[in-house]
């Protein structure tokens, strides 16, 4: 959960889910940290690092399947919850704690 | 997780370089804090382009592999521009200039060497530097001020005549100068070549107006402050304003001898590439010394860069080098010279086979020990290069008949029996897997075809190498090869064959890609199986298809090909290639306004303008003012023409006209692979059209031969005859018949080359033109549905189908 008690996070509103179209991602320029946010069918949301960790391919460009990401370029997927790779040794992507608020908006965490 | 460990690198060139990006690949940059020196003040640069650089066919930014950005990223410090002075083992530390020091628990020599400087008389100035107009050719800045010398210089003398010495010459020739060769023996790269193919190389180099002067022993340089000419022992002389020695390289080894490492020529390592006397120094590339041999050439250090990272990284601890078998090529325009392993017999039994046309300068030698092949000089004639380059590095058993290996007579033995193919032999090109890969995968339980390509990613490339995969899988598996149930799924996620599934998805009315993971996978949503289901729905429900854009790939969201740098392309569609100055004018506006990266001639007949933000495209669309391409989907693309009976001589039909009309009439058609039409005027067949999916050629007799199952990328098929006929009408309506059939039985991805194969052009024939089964009439209808159905999808420029469809990034305020 997300509390600005968190120590050092500072918490951002992304502004209303729907900018993210259902089943999609949507890459945002948090401050000055590039994040990608998801909105899979399942219901979730979930952000992580804008850029792959293989080639730097734009993740927000993606498919989805559930908690599963799929990078445009290459195809190399990952867990979006964990961030860990499947099926490759590519290094894991960053995740960041996020939430959509009773007011329909994305709130998002940066350390 | 252990504290992380201090892994310092000494020599940020080529193999130090590559060894980083190893590294940290493999993740090694959670357990070493990584820290670099590196004595030129750049990233790192492809040392073997400068010869490039020096003729001018590279610019100097082109060679750069990685900016200082770039070890930012990876979190690796590196001292740019440092050079490390002095290493303590016992405290293991590194010290440089401006008092750093940085303590190590792994330590890596990469320093390469430094090109050897004769003992010259006259070399240098009272000050100790070279005289003015005297170059080494080592470095980006050694590069640099020889092309700035070359522009006022007018005579130039290369001291040394072996392979970097004559790239040096050839180089300074294109730079306008006059170019002399000075080699001390009695020919040109005595260390690779042997007399008779030395000599037909100074043919070629003296042939371009390159003079080689021959067992000239330089003794001295002329000249006051600048050079003058060159003294030889002999007494005689030679006049020059620009002397550029190339005379041999020597490892720089000093650092490592200081410090008590055991040195011989090079930094003695084990095939571990540790240092004979400290398991915690290592040293890679140019200045190592690894059983007896210090190489001069890349390959190797690539391979030694590759084997530490994976001991460092922990990713393979008993990772091992065994030495490479190395083979060149002089990169000198006009030249073709190749050569590997040795240059001579070594034993009796060695078999030597030569072949010399010295008219044509062309000489080949091939040394060939125990069947196999122990080294080749290849000059003047280049097309069996690849294929010995290749026997030589995986030590293939040679054809019984050696003229095979020394003129191409097609594809023949270019397969090797997978057994005797060495563990390390790259199999899948696109991701670079090799054999061991593959065979590590299969022990590990990998039983099929489908698992061993998803454990390694073998074959998911362009899946070329998917027999030999097969093959492989075959040959080590003895017989537990399984038959996994899912290769017959039309897509992974969704249990059931494309009958089942079609009967499933008409019979319970499923009408978007999410309704069927619903009802007929449990709910669980496949992200590889979204394109396939979506592909297929549309085939079954036309417009009443729920289209849900996040079952799309990204290029069918935006209508544009993504780029390996996250921008896009644009195609617009030009019918059957014909253009006109209107629409060239437009392009080249439009190219213009949005700063498009490139703007290229496609293999399609047509214009792609590359490197385009996302955000620019639909008002790039509708300053376009025309229609998309479709380059990016699997659909029809284009039809290619000639220009027939318009224009040309031996004309038989209007090619150009009806290639227009087929585009016009199947622009945009989905399919389960892309189409790619064309229409040849003759059989002289300028538009390729035998190996297009659907092609048309003309014949004599004003009538039209329709080809289907076609292909010319990365597998080669003549397209077979379907039917002959005579009006352009006729052509597009058997076309429509065929590219129905095929949308509603081709498999997702299968491109007509396979599917014409599949079922089978007989068969095709009887359903198609013989109606055997009754449905043509249904054929026909359900295309021009289709057709009439067609929107040109950048119309959305207009009306996007979600506000954020073409955002790239949306900025956001601080809470
Ligand atoms: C732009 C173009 C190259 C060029 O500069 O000329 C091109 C570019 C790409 N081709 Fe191609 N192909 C292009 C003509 C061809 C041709 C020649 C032709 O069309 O006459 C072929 C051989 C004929 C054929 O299609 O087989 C060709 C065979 C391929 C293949 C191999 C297909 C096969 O099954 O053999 C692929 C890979 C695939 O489709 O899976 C491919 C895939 C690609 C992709 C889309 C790879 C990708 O998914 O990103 C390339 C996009 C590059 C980019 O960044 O935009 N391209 N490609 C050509 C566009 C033609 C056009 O105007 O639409
Ligand atoms: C013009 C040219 C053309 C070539 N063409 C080919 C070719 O076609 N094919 C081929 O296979 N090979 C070619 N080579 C050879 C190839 O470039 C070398 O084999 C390769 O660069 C060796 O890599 P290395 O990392 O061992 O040494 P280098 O690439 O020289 O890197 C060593 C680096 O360490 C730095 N260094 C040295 N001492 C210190 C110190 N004490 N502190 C900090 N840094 C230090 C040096 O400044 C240098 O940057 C060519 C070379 C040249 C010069
Ligand atoms: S354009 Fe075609 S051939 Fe060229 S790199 Fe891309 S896919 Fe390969
Ligand atoms: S960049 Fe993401 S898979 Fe290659």
């Amino acid at each position: 959960m997300l509390t600005a008690s968190e120590t050092g996070v500072r918490i951002y509103n992304l502004g209303p889910l729907e900018q993210v179209p259902l089943g999609e991602g949507r890459a945002f320029l948090v401050g000055s940290t590039p994040v990608a946010v998801f909105r899979p069918r399942n219901g979730k949301v979930y952000a992580t690092q804008a850029l792959c960790t293989h080639k730097g391919g734009p993740l927000a460009d993606g498919l989805l399947g559930g908690e599963t990401l799929v990078c445009p370029l290459h195809a190399y997927r990952f867990n979006l919850a964990t961030g860990q790779p499947v099926g490759h040794e590519c290094s894991a992507l960053r995740t960041y704690a996020v939430v959509v608020g009773p007011d329909g908006c994305i709130r998002l965490a940066l350390p | 997780m252990a504290a992380k460990q201090r892994l310092v690198l000494i020599g940020n060139g080529m193999a130090g370089a590559r060894f980083l990006e190893e590294l940290t690949s493999l993740g090694g940059g959670e357990q070493y804090d990584i820290v670099a020196f590196g004595d030129e003040p750049y990233g790192n640069y492809n040392r073997i382009l400068l010869s490039g650089v020096v003729s001018g066919t590279h610019d100097p930014k082109d060679i750069f592999i990685n900016p200082l950005s770039w070890y930012r990223e990876k979190g690796v410090t590196l001292h740019a521009g440092v050079r490390a002075g002095w290493i303590d083992r016992d405290s293991k530390k590194v010290y440089a200039p401006n008092n750093i020091g940085e303590t190590y628990d792994k330590l890596v020599l990469a320093t390469g060497s430094q090109p050897f400087v004769p003992p010259l008389e006259g070399l240098t100035r009272e000050d100790g530097r070279f005289k003015e107009g005297v170059f080494v050719f080592r470095t980006l800045d050694d590069c640099s001020a020889i092309l700035a010398y070359a522009q006022q210089a007018k005579r130039v003398a290369v001291i040394g005549g072996g392979l970097l010495g004559l790239e040096a010459a050839r180089g300074l020739l294109k730079q306008g100068l006059e170019v002399h060769i000075v080699h001390l023996t009695a020919h040109l790269m005595d260390a690779q070549l042997d007399p008779s193919s030395a000599k037909l190389l100074q043919r070629a180099m003296e042939s371009m107006n390159i003079h080689v002067h021959l067992e000239k022993s330089s003794t001295a340089l002329l000249g006051n402050e600048c050079v003058s000419g060159i003294g030889f022992k002999d007494g005689s002389r030679l006049d020059c304003d620009m002397v550029v020695l190339s005379a041999g390289i020597r490892p720089n080894v000093d650092l490592a001898r200081a410090s008590g490492l055991t040195v011989q020529r090079g930094i003695v390592v084990h095939n571990d590439l540790s240092c004979r006397n400290d398991p915690n120094v290592f040293a890679i590339g140019e200045c190592a010394q690894h059983n007896n041999v210090v190489y001069g050439l890349v390959a190797p250090l690539w391979e030694q860069a590759r084997v530490l990272a994976e001991r460092l990284s922990g990713k393979n601890p008993q990772a091992v080098y065994r030495g490479s078998r190395v083979s060149t090529k002089l990169k000198v325009m006009g030249v073709d010279l190749a050569v590997m392993g040795d240059k001579d017999p070594r034993h009796e039994e060695d078999e030597v086979v030569t072949y010399v046309e010295p008219s044509r300068g062309i000489y080949k030698k091939l040394v060939v020990r125990d069947g196999k092949l122990a080294g080749a000089i290849l000059l003047g004639d280049g097309q069996m290069t690849p294929r010995l380059l290749q026997a030589f590095d995986r030590s293939e058993l040679l054809p019984e008949s050696r003229s095979e290996l020394l003129f191409s007579l097609g594809e023949q033995s270019q397969k090797l029996s997978v057994a005797d193919m060495p563990d390390d032999t790259q199999v899948c090109n696109c991701n670079g897997v090799s054999k061991a890969k593959l065979l590590a995968a299969i022990k590990g339980g990998a039983r099929s075809l489908k698992a061993v390509c998803d454990a390694t990613r073998a074959g998911t490339g362009c899946g070329s190498c998917k027999p030999q995969v097969q093959a492989i899988l075959e040959w080590a598996a003895d017989g537990l090869v399984a038959e996994d149930p899912s290769v017959h799924y039309y897509v992974p996620g969704v249990p059931l064959t494309k009958v089942e599934l079609v009967r499933a998805i008409k019979g319970q009315d499923l009408r978007s890609v999410s309704a069927v993971f619903a009802v007929l996978a449990e709910g669980r949503e496949d992200a590889a199986s979204k394109l396939g289901l979506a592909s297929l729905l549309k085939t079954i429900w036309g417009k009443d298809y729920e289209d849900e854009r996040d079952a799309r790939f990204i290029n069918d969201r935006v209508h544009a090909n993504i780029q390996n740098d996250g921008t896009f392309s644009v195609i617009p569609r030009i019918y059957g290639g014909v253009t006109s100055p209107d629409q060239l004018r437009r392009i080249a506006d439009v190219a213009e306004k949005y700063q498009a990266r490139m703007v290229k001639i496609t293999g399609g007949q047509r214009i792609d303008l590359l490197g385009l933000p996302k955000e620019s495209l639909p008002a790039v669309w509708q300053d376009l003012g025309m229609p998309s391409g479709h380059a990016y989907t699997k659909a029809f693309r284009t039809c290619k023409t000639c220009v027939g009976t318009d224009f040309c001589r031996y004309g038989l039909g209007d090619s150009t006209g009806l290639g227009i009309q087929i585009e016009q009439r199947f622009q945009g058609i989905e399919s389960p692979h892309k189409m790619k039409l064309a229409a040849s005027g003759c059989p002289r067949n300028c538009a390729e059209a035998t190996t297009k999916d659907v092609g048309a050629v003309a014949i004599e007799g004003g009538r039209w031969e329709v080809y289907v199952g076609g292909a010319a990328g990365s597998k080669v098929r003549k397209g077979d005859v379907l039917c002959v006929v005579d009006t352009h009408d006729e052509v597009m309506q058997y076309m429509g018949r065929f590219m129905q059939y095929y949308r509603e039985q081709g498999k997702y991805l299968e491109r007509t080359y396979d599917f014409v194969e599949r079922v089978g052009v007989d068969h095709l024939r009887q359903v198609l033109v013989e109606d055997s089964e009754g449905m043509c009439e249904r054929l026909d209808a359900e295309i021009q549905a289709a057709i009439n159905a067609y929107v040109d999808p950048w119309k959305e420029a207009d009306h996007p189908k979600h506000p954020a469809q073409f955002v790239r990034e949306l900025a956001v305020v601080e809470d």
